[in-house]
């Protein structure tokens, strides 16, 4: 029956498939469908850079135009990977240059851009509409003022939480006069000035801007110009917030927010005057997203009363300097609330800002539609987690991260094995759990009992053996992506089943008890997998012999073999 | 580098001790872990990128509180973005560094202070001098530093030299400014 479809009826039906696993399934099915389906693909997402390569990606997709690339594991967010280690953009760029491909967009995670890369994007495709760079590093302000003079259709530049190394301001006046299309604008990561005449001027000429993330070095006066400028703006980040209440500056800013009804996401706030938030009032009651996560000069009373406007959230990103208390606000004010991240104020200090086990009760006591959590904590409990799996059966993510590492249940000092089974237990739909505190075999076994939709799991300092790891292995059918920090886990747990990492994106493994030997064997019975030693000690200590333990590992599946750009302190085995 | 000897005299105080030794130079054993022994040395301090130090004294006793905190590498897992932001905030906040210069003008009775982190730019420090001193200092040009006006702001590098405000880019300028003088009439308009 299939056959009776012209191609082009078929195409218009994969249209309307979106996700990616829709359709890779769809490309499976048979000969044609993979051939009209390959040819109307426009969007393609590659979660390891490594795992294929540019021409191969090319070749199939010639169609393509929005690439989505990540390249650092996620333990390289918190400085375990060597800085030089990989996840190059460039080549990328060139390889898709030279195929004629009409690429509009790229969106990066932890990758190295270059400038020269930058450059090179920005020449080579007429079309290109939309740049998205998150934890990425590698690049200076020549490279986004490359993107801004050369991109004539530019929608999107989107810099999230880049290290940015040079800060000179002149990329914003690099926009001409002719660019009228952007949506959105944020650089909110930068550090440096920006001319703010040229920054009003981009704005009053850009009719369809609706996200705009600032600075911190753009003052109040010009946030009050912008927001008359661009009232209708969706997605709002401020720079500086500090002013004089009783001032003219004050209520021209109020008057400002006032006319921008359309928000609905508010971000920001990084040098901030709490006294001032009252001016902020009349737009909280439209929004949805709220991240306070920059601000720590915002807290106590003035921090709870403005949530208290804010009764439509479903996200929200604080600081844990809003407390236990302040999250019994978040608990009754706002019951729409979705996804929860509570940040720490103050890692490394003495935590009496800190929220405990009872803030979290209280939001899953209040806010029944939560399904997405990242909490930092001076403690947890395993009645608490039970309380919360019972309240929210609906997590999809579950990361709790107790600030110190091993931490038992401080009520009943036993070990958070029960409290993290009950939420495996309850919430059927979770997908990603990170764990912390003290924690024995036990909870593995809980996890690969009932956690049958999990695909990422991260674990640090946990588990008493090999069992452990075991459990995960043999239980969650749906695992993707596996990290382990300091855990007993050596050889036998690795070797049980080889075969499984070819199901599974990506395997680390850091200062576990696997030695050379055991990653030796993995490699050469799968080669279908790269095997990555990262050994950062001097080279000349660094032993030869299969039983010395290994520091990291990382091992990830690939179509194309051996990487050619790793480094002297990565060895692939 | 400190050797053995002298902690032995010094009672205790090695709890309370800030130092200057490359991480790792303590023979410590690692974080407080059942399971694990080997410490997670710091690798981190060949990388260029990394800010996370790490020292490693065992926090076993609960009798006192511990020392001005151990770090474990990369924990608590947040981004280093997010890490760096927190650090300067606290510098900003006066916790770390500050930065408190004095500042003479020639003429007034007296010296005033003002801390350099509470700026951003030229242009914020230079009112906040004029606001001070109650006078104006000018537009600068790189040609002929401030015309325009009879004071010229001035600093006092690590070189122990006198330049004139305005010159280098704003971070380097805060990390080498000593202290500030607003100088006045002929030697102002020498200095250009």
């Amino acid at each position: 029956m299939m056959n009776y479809f012209p191609d082009e009826v078929l195409e218009h039906v994969f249209d309307s498939i979106a996700s990616h696993k829709d359709r890779n399934s769809v490309s499976l099915v048979c000969k044609s469908w993979y051939r009209i389906e390959r040819y109307s693909r426009r969007r393609v997402f590659i979660g390891n850079c490594y795992s294929i390569s540019p021409e191969r990606l090319i070749a199939r997709f010639p169609g393509l135009k929005s690439l989505t690339l990540k390249g650092k594991p996620h333990f390289a967010d918190f400085n375990l990977v060597p800085y030089d280690w990989g996840g190059f953009v460039y080549p990328w760029i060139k390889a898709l240059a030279e195929s004629g491909i009409g690429l509009e967009e790229l969106r990066l995670k932890r990758m190295v851009v270059s400038d020269e890369s930058l450059e090179l994007l920005s020449k080579s495709f007429a079309n290109f509409k939309s740049l998205v760079l998150v934890s990425c590093e590698g690049f200076s302000a020549d490279g986004l003022a490359a993107v801004a003079a050369n991109c004539r259709f530019l929608r999107e530049l989107d810099l999230q939480e880049n290290e940015v190394d040079d800060h000179r301001g002149h990329w914003l006046s690099c926009f001409p006069e002719s660019c009228t299309s952007l949506v959105s604008l944020n650089f909110a990561c930068l550090k440096g000035e920006v001319n703010l005449g040229a920054l009003e001027r981009l704005v009053s000429r850009s009719p369809n801007l609706k996200s705009l993330r600032l600075n911190r070095l753009v003052p109040l006066d010009t946030l009050q110009k912008l927001l008359m400028r661009a009232p209708q703006l969706v997605d709002l980040g401020i720079g500086s917030y500090v002013h004089d209440p009783s001032s003219e500056a004050s209520n021209k800013l109020k008057h400002a927010i006032q006319r921008c009804k359309s928000i609905v996401s508010l971000s920001g706030f990084l040098e901030v005057a709490p006294r001032c938030m009252s001016a902020i009032y009349p737009i909280c009651g439209n929004l949805t997203t709220l991240n306070l996560s920059y601000a720590p000069g915002l807290h106590g009373n003035k921090l709870t009363k403005l949530i208290q406007h804010c009764r439509k959230l479903q996200r929200l990103w604080i600081l844990d300097r809003i407390g236990d208390k302040g999250l019994g606000v978040v608990a009754s004010t706002c019951k729409e609330l979705q996804e929860l991240r509570v940040f720490p104020s103050d890692p490394f200090g003495a935590g009496n800002d800190a929220v405990t086990e009872e803030g979290l009760v209280l939001v899953s006591a209040g806010c029944p539609k939560l399904n997405s959590l990242l909490y930092f904590c001076q403690q947890m409990t395993n009645a608490a987690l039970i309380t919360v799996a019972r309240n929210c059966p609906n997590f999809i993510r579950f990361r709790l991260c107790i600030l110190d590492p091993v931490k038992p249940d401080p009520v009943t000092n036993q070990p958070l094995d029960e409290g993290f089974g009950a939420i495996v237990q309850s919430c059927k739909r979770l997908k990603r759990l990170s764990l912390s505190g003290l924690l024995t075999d036990q909870v593995f076994l809980y996890i690969g009992m009932y956690a049958e939709q999990l695909e990422m799991l991260s674990i640090a300092f946990a588990a008493d053996s090999d069992k452990g790891m075991l459990y995960v292995l043999n239980g969650c059918k749906k695992l993707r992506k596996l990290e382990i920090r300091d855990c007993p886990f050596g050889n036998s747990a690795l070797l049980e089943d080889v075969g499984k990492y070819e199901t599974m994106r990506s395997l680390w493994m850091s200062s576990c008890e696997v030695t050379l030997g055991g990653c030796k064997t993995v490699a050469e019975k799968m080669p279908s997998l790269n095997v990555e030693i990262i050994n950062e000690s001097d080279q000349t200590e660094f032993n030869l012999d299969e039983g010395q333990k290994v520091d990291k590992m990382y091992l990830y599946r690939t179509l194309v073999g051996h990487r050619k750009d790793a480094p002297e302190s990565v060895w692939i085995l | 580098m400190e050797t053995r000897v002298n902690y032995k005299n010094e009672l205790n105080l090695m709890a309370t001790e800030l130092r200057l030794g490359l991480p790792g130079s303590d023979d410590k054993p690692s974080i407080r872990n059942n399971k694990r022994n080997s410490p997670d040395i710091s690798e981190d301090y060949s990388s260029s990128k990394s800010s996370s130090s790490i020292t490693m004294p065992g926090d076993d006793d609960q009798d006192s509180p511990p020392p001005a905190k151990e770090q474990v590498v990369g924990w608590p897992p947040i981004r280093s973005y997010r890490r760096n932001c927190i650090q300067n905030t606290k510098k900003n906040k006066g916790e770390g560094t500050g930065m408190y210069v004095k500042v003479s003008m020639d003429g007034a009775p007296y010296l005033r202070k003002i801390d350099l982190r509470v700026y951003k730019s030229y242009p914020q420090l230079l009112k906040a001098l004029e606001t001070m001193f109650k006078l104006t200092i000018g537009e600068y040009s790189e040609r002929e530093g401030y015309n325009g006006s009879d004071y010229a702001p001035t600093y006092e590098d690590k070189d122990g030299d006198w330049m004139l405000v305005g010159d280098v880019p704003w971070e380097m300028f805060v990390c080498c400014c000593k202290r500030l003088r607003i100088m006045k009439g002929s030697e102002a308009r020498g200095i250009v």
